[in-house]
């Protein structure tokens, strides 16, 4: 079926400048097969009904908009964790700046060394579960990372890890354009983390596809960079058998342009998926538009599944949520729930929100709710009348806010990690 | 402590005058007792002493110890020394009412140019004081008046102004929604704070209160007024013949 001629268009302006990377054994065929998703597919566009709040302009472009490193002295976060690190430059694993790759009860690689053997066990999940999430819509993205990925992680966790794994991303040039793909597997019994944060790059596009077998359970904390001018398309896969757990919680300040789209597939069993999310939009010294596009399915029975974003705006930020549960037939049992909120600072801020809902089993419980207000200003008048500066009020409110989200980091550590984060920021912006 | 000349307030959003020509000095040590018919003003009084958005003054001064209140913010007037037991306490959900008191406490400390209290010695105070009051360590982890209950709100009203030590303490109906035993705990944390360098306006409509935190000075407020001022034997004369006479006797 040839595409719309715009789509077309732009696809072939973003094909210009990529070229499909040297992958030997199975690799080169995956990359291909994605590839042909992809030109199927066409690049998204306003039109497209998963796009009407977002501009996927800057994700389509042949170059990214130049975005500069913000310089800070502050210690990273998660610096002060136990952990195990791995750094990537602009999208480059930096091995130099990394921890040696080894953990007991992990496997790791360089997607480049899984690609090369013929039999591997990455071969079951790379661009397979990217693949089967096109539907009910595409995600052009996500394709084009598979096809296009220039580095990426591959884990296998096969027994209880000791400490998290941290993939840290750092952003140098002011141009870089990158595109990472990890692949995890989870192992029955088997327990791991996963921590991200850093701006990565200019733009980036990333895609992580997380395979849990059953009773397998998988922590994600995330922290999106914080450099103003950077752009970001992110995809989570995830696959979740019998009795298994995923928990992802992403933390995000800044940015012109984020996409954050997770697909979270339920299929075994008495699974449990929590996705959260914390977002800080201040518009003030760059345009802030973040986007949470998250699909759940529940595929099987008696799945416990939880969306919580909440997203603080002002100056003229954008935030906008997309969350769908889907309940197949014989989910019964289905216990899902989605709230997605915002607190608008200021009137010159937006939030925009599609929750939906399709259920085609009859015996489940779900519920979602959106809502989007000002300050509560009888409680703000309370903690001043208290002594508490208006804006130190204000900031108390606006972590008081985001509660429900970072609840949902099960480590207290890593948690509190994220508060004194978001409280820095409220603070910087204070005084700034 | 507490000058208040001929004050008059109107709704911001409304052409509603409330407080039509409110007088009242405060001394130092002293405690002064407010009472009045509902609707009479009492808490538009307090909420405009502490700087509540929502009002205008249209005429008139307040003053804490020679500064003026009505030019200085909310957390200002706090620092200065003013403190309000809320008539209805608000209910910040996912703020702790440690971390609240703490804030407060050393926002305080700072805007008086003192250091911070370290994590160890409030601690040690705000148990000390909790116990007091019979607020547990539960009350103090959870989110500020989230799930308390009508006397519990009132207690933790009390501990805020323990733990703040204000100069002037005014408590709007405090005592209403408590029974006898929680009473007797709020009048006794208010006790234990009198001395000379702290004077209280107390705004109710019982007698029973006043049993307990015995004023030097009682005033009865109708219409935006005060209007008649006495001594503790005034308080007793409403209590038996109400309001009706005190209301007739002025028109
Ligand atoms: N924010 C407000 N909006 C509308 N009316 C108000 C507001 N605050 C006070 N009032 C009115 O002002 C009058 C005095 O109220 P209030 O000060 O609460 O009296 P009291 O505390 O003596 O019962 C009442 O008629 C009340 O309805
Ligand atoms: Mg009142």
């Amino acid at each position: 079926m040839a595409l719309p001629a715009a789509k077309q268009g732009a696809l072939e302006g973003r094909l210009a400048t990529l070229s499909l990377p040297e992958a030997g054994a199975w690799g080169t065929e995956a990359r291909r097969d994605a590839l042909g998703r992809l030109e199927a597919m066409g690049l998204p566009g306003r039109r497209d009904e998963y796009w009407r709040f977002t501009d996927p302009g800057l994700l389509n472009a042949a170059e990214p908009a130049a975005a500069a490193a913000f310089e800070n002295d502050e210690a990273p976060l998660f610096s002060a964790v136990d952990r195990l690190k791995l750094v990537f430059v602009d999208g480059v694993f930096a091995p130099e700046k990394s921890d040696d790759i080894a953990l007991e009860g992990l496997e790791i690689e360089r997607l480049s060394e899984s690609m090369s053997r013929d039999i591997h066990w990455v071969r079951e999940v790379y661009g397979v579960l990217e693949a089967g999430a096109h539907s009910p819509v595409p995600r052009p993205h996500a394709a084009l990372n598979t096809a296009f990925a220039s580095d990426g992680i591959c884990i296998r966790a096969t027994g209880r890890v000791s400490k998290p794994v941290s993939l840290v991303y750092l952003h140098e040039d002011a141009g870089s354009d990158a595109i990472l793909h990890h692949v995890i597997r989870v192992e029955p019994g088997a327990e791991m983390t996963l921590l991200e944060n850093g701006p990565a790059a200019a733009r980036f596009n990333k895609c992580l596809e997380v395979d849990v077998a059953d009773t397998g359970r998988f922590n994600h904390v995330r922290a999106q960079g914080r450099d103003h001018e950077r752009v970001a398309v992110t995809h989570v896969f995830a696959q979740l058998g019998a009795e298994s757990t995923f928990k992802s919680f992403t933390m995000t300040v800044n940015g012109v342009m984020t996409r954050n789209e997770a697909v979270i597939d339920l299929t075994g069993p008495d699974a449990t998926a929590h996705i959260a999310g914390a977002c800080l939009g201040d518009g003030a010294k760059a345009a802030f538009h973040h986007d949470d596009t998250v699909f759940v399915r529940h595929r099987a029975e008696n799945c416990e599944s939880r969306q919580v974003f909440k997203k603080v705006l002002r100056n003229g930020a954008t935030g906008v949520f997309q969350g769908k549960i889907l309940v197949d037939q014989g989910a019964q049992k289905t216990d899902g729930y989605q709230i997605s909120q915002s607190l608008l600072l200021d009137g010159d801020s937006q939030f925009l929100a599609k929750p939906e809902l399709e259920i085609y089993a009859d015996d489940v419980k779900c519920s979602h709710g959106s809502t989007s207000g000002a300050i509560d200003e009888t409680g703000l008048f309370y903690l001043r009348s208290r002594g508490i500066p208006e804006g130190e009020a204000t900031d108390l409110m606006v972590i008081a806010f985001l509660a429900e989200a970072i609840d949902e980091i099960e480590d207290r550590v890593l948690a509190e990690d994220v508060i004194e984060r978001l409280k820095g920021w409220l603070a910087r912006r204070r005084r700034s | 402590m507490l000058e208040i000349r001929n004050l008059h307030v109107k709704l911001e959003e409304e052409d509603k005058q409330i407080l039509k020509g409110v007088d009242l000095t405060i001394e130092p040590g002293t405690v002064h007792a407010i009472m009045g018919p509902n609707g009479s003003g009492k808490s538009t009084l307090s909420y405009v002493l502490s700087g509540r958005d929502g009002y205008e003054v249209t005429e008139g001064s307040a003053s804490l110890e020679e500064q003026d209140l009505l030019s200085m913010e909310p957390e200002e007037r706090a620092a200065a020394g003013l403190f309000l037991a809320f008539q209805y306490p608000v209910e910040i959900p996912g703020v702790g009412n440690m971390t609240f008191l703490r804030t407060a406490v050393n926002a305080q400390r700072v805007a008086r140019g003192q250091d911070e209290m370290s994590a160890a010695d409030f601690l040690k105070l705000v148990r000390e004081k909790a116990k007091d009051l019979k607020i547990d360590a539960d009350m103090l982890k959870r989110p500020v008046n989230v799930g308390f209950s009508g006397g519990e709100k009132k207690r933790n009203e009390i501990l805020q102004m323990a733990m703040l030590e204000p100069k002037m303490c005014i408590l709007d109906e405090t005592d209403s929604g408590l029974d006898v035993d929680a009473m007797k705990l709020v009048s006794d944390g208010v006790n234990a704070l009198r001395d000379a360098g702290r004077s209280f306006l107390v705004i109710t409509h019982y007698q029973r209160l006043l049993d307990h935190i015995r004023p030097d000075i009682v005033h009865i407020m109708a219409n935006g007024r005060i209007i008649r001022t006495g001594g503790p034997d005034l308080a007793l004369e409403v209590e038996t013949n109400g309001y009706g006479d005190l209301l007739a006797e002025v028109g």
